[in-house]
This record gives C-alpha cells, structure tokens and sequence, in this order.
C-alpha cells in the first residue's frame, strides 16, 4: 500500500501468487464453469430474444394483429424486452452474490493465503 | 426568449458552476481527476452513467422520431436498452476489476506493448471526436431553437461551460454534473407522462386507440416499418445499439468511478433501472406530441422531429413548463459533453503522453497537468470543429460513433477476458479492422453518398447500401482480431491466467 518503502514493494513482487497454479485449481475452475453456465444461456436468450423482434418486424407482418384493444402484438413483445431486461437484472444480482462469495473464498484459501505461506 | 426560460438557463448555469467549485478543491490527484479517486457510491455512479447516457438525442430525438414514426421510432429506445445487459453480464465486472483509468488499461492488463495501448487510444479519440461533433451540432442547433441565439453563440456557451467542468472540477465534478441533469430529466419526464396520461384517464388501451386516429399515417402509426423499410438496415442499426454502448469509452469510464466490481455490479443495475423507465417513458412523451402538438407543428419546428418534447411541454404546461424542460434539455447535453471530454483527455493524457510517450515516468502533478492540457485540447479543436461542421447531419456521426465501439473496442474486451489465446497481434488487427472497416464503409454509404442533392455530404450512388454498417463492421472487428491472433501464434497463458482470476476474483495485489 502507499507509504511503503522501495524494499518492501521488492519483498511484494518476489511473494506474487502462483497465479497459474489458481486458474487450475478446482475451486477456480468451479466458479468458471458455474458462470459460464449462467452467463452463457442467458447472453444467448436476450440476444435472440432481442433480435427477433426487428427480424419479424422486417420480414412478416403477423405482429401487426390487434391483442389487446387496439395494442396490437408488435407492443407487447416491444414491452416484453422491458420486462426481459428488468428481470433479468433482479436474476443477474441474486447470482452475482453466489459468485462473490466463491470469490472470496478463492481469495482467502489460495491468494492470500499463498502471499503468507511463499 | 421569456424571462422564465432565462431564469431558468442561468439557475442551471449557476448550480453546475457552483458544484465545479466545490469540486475543484477536492480534486488533488490523477485519479480524483480522471475517476473521482474511485469513491461513488453505487447508486450515485448509476444515476451519473444515466446523466451521462441519456444524450438530448435520447431525449429529444426519439420522442420526436416516435411522435413522427410511431412504432419505428421506439426500436432505438429498445436497442439502448438492451445495450445495458450486454455492459451488465459481459463488461462492467471484469473492466473495474482489471482497468484503471482507460480501456487501454484493462487490455494492458494483458499485455504490454504499446501499441496495443496506442491502437485502443486512436479508437477512444476517434469515437470521442465523432460523438463529440454530433453533440455539439445537435446542441448548437437546438439551442438556437430554444433560445433563439446565433448558432456559433450557441456552440461556444456549451463548450466553454464543458471545459470550466472537466478542466476545474475533473471527474468529480463531471459526476455531479450527471447527476443533477439525470434527476431534473427524469423529473421532466414524469410530469410531462402524468399529463399525457391525465389526458387518458390513465387508460393505456384508450391511448392507443386515439393515437391511432391522431396522425395522417392512420392504423399504420402504430405499425412498425414507417421509417424503417430495409431489414437489412434495421438489423445492422439494432446491432449498433445494441453492442456499442458497451464499447463507448465515456460509458466505460464511469466503472472505474466505483470502487470494485461489486460496487460496477450495483451501479450497472440502477443505471438500467433508471434508463428502462426513461425509455418507456419516450413511448408517452411521443404520442403525447403527435396527439397534442400535431405533425405539421413538429416538423415546422424542426424537420428532424427534435421539438417534439419541448412543444408539447407547452402544450400541456404552458410557458412555465416549456421553460424547464428546455433548461433541462441544456443540462442534459452539458452533462454529455462534459463526460466525452474527460473521456478523450484520458486518452490523451494516460495512455498517450504518460504510458506511451513517459513510458510511465511521470510524477503525479505531471500526469494531472497534462490531463487538464488534454481537455483543453480536446475541448477547443472540437469547438472548432463543430463550428465548421453546422450542416453536417449529425445522425451519421452518431452512428458511425457506436459502430466504430462496438467494432473496434467489443472485440478486444470481450477477447481480452474470456479469450485464453488471444495475444498482441490478435489486439492489434482487431481493433485496427474493426475500426477501418467501420470507418471506410460508412464513408460509401447512404449516409455520405446520395443521388439528392443536400442529403448527404456528397451527390452520388453510395457504394455500400447500408447507412450504419455494424452488420459488416463488427465481424470483421472480431474476425480481424482472430486472423491477427491465430497469425502470430504467440501467447502468454500466464499472464492469461492472472488476468482470468483478477478478473473473476476482483483480487487486487498491495501496490
């Protein structure tokens, strides 16, 4: 941290985590499978989801049929990215402080662990 | 102009001078100038990336294009939108837990050449000067309107207003800047919507119904495909939306206000709250205007459909009312520019002058002057440019702003987090590509080429048939970056490892 002498950064650099050894450990590749599993599906939901939209508004009319009174389905899948994007921002925070928490654990048990052990 | 509008213009003129100064003595060092020393609070920084993405484009431009195009006229507020999950599940995390104050920072978190730093700088200016240039055009012409001043007058009140902010009061006062902008805005924006729906009786179907009737396009009002009739186009520009924001240097800078990526996290959540809800909003304030301002009164104003909001704060509240939206249709593009300059200063600063040309050996006092001498620059050369570029229509800059983001700077973040092979080269041509690609094939397109006379920047057949070229662009962004890599076949699986668990882990070394 700041305030410190040149000799003490030196002391820091030689003692850096194995940072490889990390990436391979099973806790790390856990958290990476549990977010890819996560990030991956819904990345690819919202993006076709969103996508659909301008390709049936482009190429077919269908949209265009009245559902409720005269707001028509073209409105409603319009809303329905709205509501897509708010709950999926709720669902993102939820498992986000799944994540943090493995995070911290990995911090704890290997990197800063290891400064003190080296 | 009225007394009340004057009033009202000097009251915001006042506060943003006034929180300049208070900032200006709690900015002290580099990082308090280019990142508020990192110390907003999530909530804080997500209203301020609101303020600082809700352009008078947003707010002016789509109730206009909604209240002339109806249904086409909301694809931009969705694709905006939308943009917001992209930065929330792909980006904001993993650029506050590796960057520091630039995008070239979290790249070189991967690796050291300066080239790299170099090419993700030219990217940042060039986005930053193109946007730069829409935003001060559209402002100029709009305030021209609103007040009925000079052009030039106009240009030069915005652009000596963002300069004493960012050049006085840095990041911190940029900030707040934002944030006061972002709660008269959406402040604005509630009032005129209650009124609209007053009008209703809070009936949504009763609105459709007579919005339906309101203009001359009848049914087709509220039908898609009014403004939009090549799909072709309508993708690329969806594809625009949707990935620029999250390649646009200004909007990325905000993360590194925060102090960790839990921090990012809570930030990006509010900041698409507040954006959503504004977006839907745009839905009222446009139909609001065809119904009770009219077509022909819109386009008399303004042929772009940007008066559409003011005059229908008129309509419904009067001169009082057309008076504060007004003032804060000037907060709001102060509070924009405010945060490009900054943005491009760091460019400059940071990675040109301090990383590239010091090679990191400057003092910290160095560093700040140079970033101040930055935002001068940068103020000053796109003041001038704006006052040349008057007729140039400023929807293509815009365009071509997010396309070069989303095909130059996506590729290379996306690669430099999750992508174990990738290496200088592979930074190299994708950002190069990316942002070549982008820039020559908006230069044959509709957009600068037209058979009219007075369209577009020259009279001819353009070349390229789409006027926003993100469907061709942003492959090549990313196919460039992954010819350079598998090319060079070098790559450090070390150095990958430390980034992937910096990243995921948000673990930071004692410095």
């Amino acid at each position: 941290m700041n305030g410190e002498s040149g000799s003490a950064k030196e002391y820091q650099t030689e003692k850096r985590p194995d940072f490889v050894k990390v990436e391979n450990s099973t806790q790390f590749k856990r958290l990476i499978r549990e977010k890819k599993k996560f990030t991956i599906p819904i990345t690819i939901f919202f993006m076709v989801f969103y996508f659909l939209l301008p390709i049936l508004t482009s190429y077919t009319t269908f949209l265009n049929t009245p559902a409720i009174g005269d707001i028509s389905w073209v409105w409603l899948f319009a809303f329905a990215q709205f509501i897509m994007t708010f709950t999926l921002s709720i669902v993102y925070v939820k498992k986000a402080s799944g994540f943090d928490k493995q995070a911290e654990q990995i911090i704890a048990d290997q990197l800063e662990k290891g400064e003190d052990d080296a | 102009m009225d007394t009340i509008v004057i009033v009202l213009f000097l009251a915001i003129v006042f506060l943003t001078l006034a929180i300049t100064y208070y900032a200006s003595r709690n900015t002290k060092t580099t990082g308090d100038f280019y990142t508020a020393g990192g110390s907003l609070t999530g909530i804080q920084n997500g209203i301020a990336i609101s303020g600082d993405y809700l352009s008078a484009a947003s707010f002016l431009g789509i109730a206009g294009a909604i209240a002339l195009y109806g249904f086409d006229g909301f694809f931009y507020s969705i694709g905006f939108l939308i943009a917001y999950l992209v930065v929330m599940f792909l980006v904001a995390e993993p650029l506050r837990n590796l960057g520091k104050y630039t995008i070239a920072d979290m790249i070189n978190a991967r690796f050291d050449a300066k080239k790299v730093r170099g090419a993700a700088a030219l990217s940042t200016v060039t986005i930053v000067i193109f946007y730069m240039i829409a935003q001060l055009v559209g402002a100029g012409a709009l305030i021209q309107l609103l007040f009925g001043i000079d052009y030039w007058i106009a240009v030069l009140i915005v652009g000596v207003m963002m300069t004493i902010y960012v050049l006085f009061g840095g990041m911190i006062a940029t900030s707040w800047v934002q944030i006061t902008k972002a709660v008269l805005l959406m402040a604005g924006m509630i009032i005129i919507s209650f009124l609209v729906l007053l009008k209703y009786n809070f009936d949504l179907g009763f609105m459709f119904s007579e919005v339906k009737t309101a203009t001359s396009h009848g049914a087709d009002y509220l039908n898609p495909g009014l403004q939009y009739t090549n799909p072709l186009g309508t993708l690329s520009l969806m594809l625009a939306l949707v990935l620029g924001t999250s390649g646009l240097p200004h909007i990325l800078m905000r993360f590194f206000t925060v102090k960790d990526a839990k921090t990012a996290r809570s930030s990006v959540i509010t900041a698409t709250w507040t954006i959503g809800i504004f977006y839907i909003l745009t839905l009222f304030l446009g139909f609001g205007a065809a119904a009770f301002v009219g077509e022909q009164q819109i386009i008399a104003a303004n042929p772009g459909g940007n008066m559409a909001a003011p005059l229908l704060a008129q309509a419904l509240g009067g001169d009082i009312l057309f008076a504060f939206i007004s003032a804060v249709a000037f907060a709001t593009i102060l509070a924009v520019v405010a945060g490009l300059v900054l943005s491009g200063a760091s460019a400059f600063a940071h990675d040109l002058y301090a990383q590239i040309i010091k090679k990191g050996n400057v003092t910290d006092r160095q560093q700040m002057l140079a970033a101040r001498y930055a935002a001068l620059a940068v103020s000053v050369f796109s003041i001038v440019l704006a006052l040349f570029a008057q007729s140039l229509n400023v929807a293509f800059l815009v365009s071509l702003a997010f396309c070069i983001a989303a095909s130059a700077n996506l590729p290379v973040i996306l690669y430099t987090v999750y992508w174990k092979k990738f290496n200088t080269a592979g930074a190299v041509t994708a950002l190069l590509s990316g942002l070549f690609s982008a820039l020559i094939l908006v230069s044959m397109s509709p957009s600068v080429f037209s058979p009219v006379e007075g369209a577009a920047l020259f009279v001819g057949d353009p070349i390229f048939p789409l006027e926003n070229p993100a469907l061709i662009s942003v492959p090549l962004g990313f196919l460039g970056g992954y010819i350079g890599t598998k090319i060079s076949k070098k790559s450090d699986p070390v150095r990958y490892a430390e980034v992937t668990v910096k990243a995921n882990t948000g673990y930071k070394e004692a410095r």
